[in-house]
């Protein structure tokens, strides 16, 4: 027996955009939004920086807060050369960030909820670290899977756990933030289609006590916009964390 | 039982012992803010600078959770 389901996965596929023309080059509903959201960055920066008052007004305040931020947290995390990889580390940060917010919307698509997103750019981030650790220290970047101070009986169990370790980085950067974005949207769906089922089994008093899930749905909203902004910090501190690895070896 | 409602089964059962594996998780996290709160209460001036990483380590964790629950997920749907 089946009854009504809930479809809770339909919500992440594509359609094209744009007519003709988006149906010939399958521009889909994630290319939108992340056109979107690079126009968002570039617009607010622009009209942030225009500006350059000393005492700075809104859009150039939140532009600066934004800057120092992810500033802070490079040169905390990776040290005086986090300089050269702070460009690489907003535009993950910036991205990320507003592709989550943008699927906050509704009827708006995130596109961070799709692996394919994630795992371009996680794997983007891995090989580009194991690239800067290769440039800096050259084959001596192998010893990294050598923990200072292991009893050389413990190397061979030791290492392939190391090497292990560390070719899962992309795996759980890319699932922690597609799962994420993935469950809250699924929550979402899965409480509205439960005031649907109430309001249409039970008629009047299905609709007075499907104001329950409308409640939960309205607090996962704000949790969905914490969660938001933390997978953006989560990424782009990772991103910092393993080229601190690549660049310090330890 | 015919083979295609014993599939079914099999799938709501597993998606639903899946689930178990987000319990971790939970014992997890509260063990992570319990620590921060009563290391903030000894020394509450340390708060700024410990946030940060309670959030990465409790985005961390939370990963561990949802990992169990993409399988629930992959489970369940195909």
């Amino acid at each position: 027996m089946a009854g009504p389901s809930i479809d809770a996965l339909g919500q992440f596929s594509l359609t094209t955009g744009l007519g003709p023309l988006g149906r010939a080059i399958n521009f889909t509903n994630s290319n939108e939004a992340m056109l979107a959201a690079a126009v968002i960055i570039v617009a607010t920066f622009a009209i942030g920086l225009k500006a350059r008052a000393l005492v700075p007004g809104r859009v150039q305040a939140l532009v600066e807060v934004l800057y120092e931020f992810v500033q802070n947290m490079c040169l905390d995390t990776i040290g005086e050369e986090g300089r050269r990889f702070f460009p690489l580390v907003f535009t993950i940060f910036s991205f990320i960030l507003l592709g989550n917010l943008i699927g906050l919307f509704p009827y708006f698509f995130a596109f961070t909820s799709h692996i394919a997103v994630t795992l371009a750019l996680a794997l983007f981030v891995f090989v580009f670290s194991t690239a800067v650790g290769f440039y800096v220290h050259g084959f001596r970047f192998l010893k990294f899977f050598v923990p200072a101070g292991v009893p050389g009986w413990l190397l061979p169990l030791l290492v392939p756990i190391e090497i292990i370790s560390y070719l899962s980085r992309p795996i759980s950067l890319s699932v922690r933030l597609f799962a994420n974005m993935t469950a809250g949207h699924v929550m979402w769906e899965v409480f509205a289609g439960f005031m649907l089922m109430l309001t249409a089994g039970l008629g009047v008093y299905g609709a007075i006590a499907s104001v329950i899930p409308l409640g939960l749905n309205v607090a996962l909203v704000a949790l969905e916009l914490l969660v938001a902004g933390l997978q953006a910090y989560v990424f782009a501190i990772l991103t910092c964390l393993y080229l601190h690895d690549a660049v310090h070896m330890h | 039982m015919d083979p295609q409602s014993a599939a079914l089964l099999a799938k709501d059962i597993g998606a639903g012992l899946a689930t178990i594996g987000v319990a971790g998780a939970g014992v997890g996290i509260g063990n992570l803010f319990g620590s921060f709160v009563s290391s903030v209460g000894r020394n509450p001036a340390a708060r700024d600078a410990m946030f940060r990483d309670v959030l990465l380590g409790f985005a961390l964790t939370e990963a561990v959770a949802l990992y169990a629950l993409v399988i629930a997920l992959v489970i369940l749907f195909t």
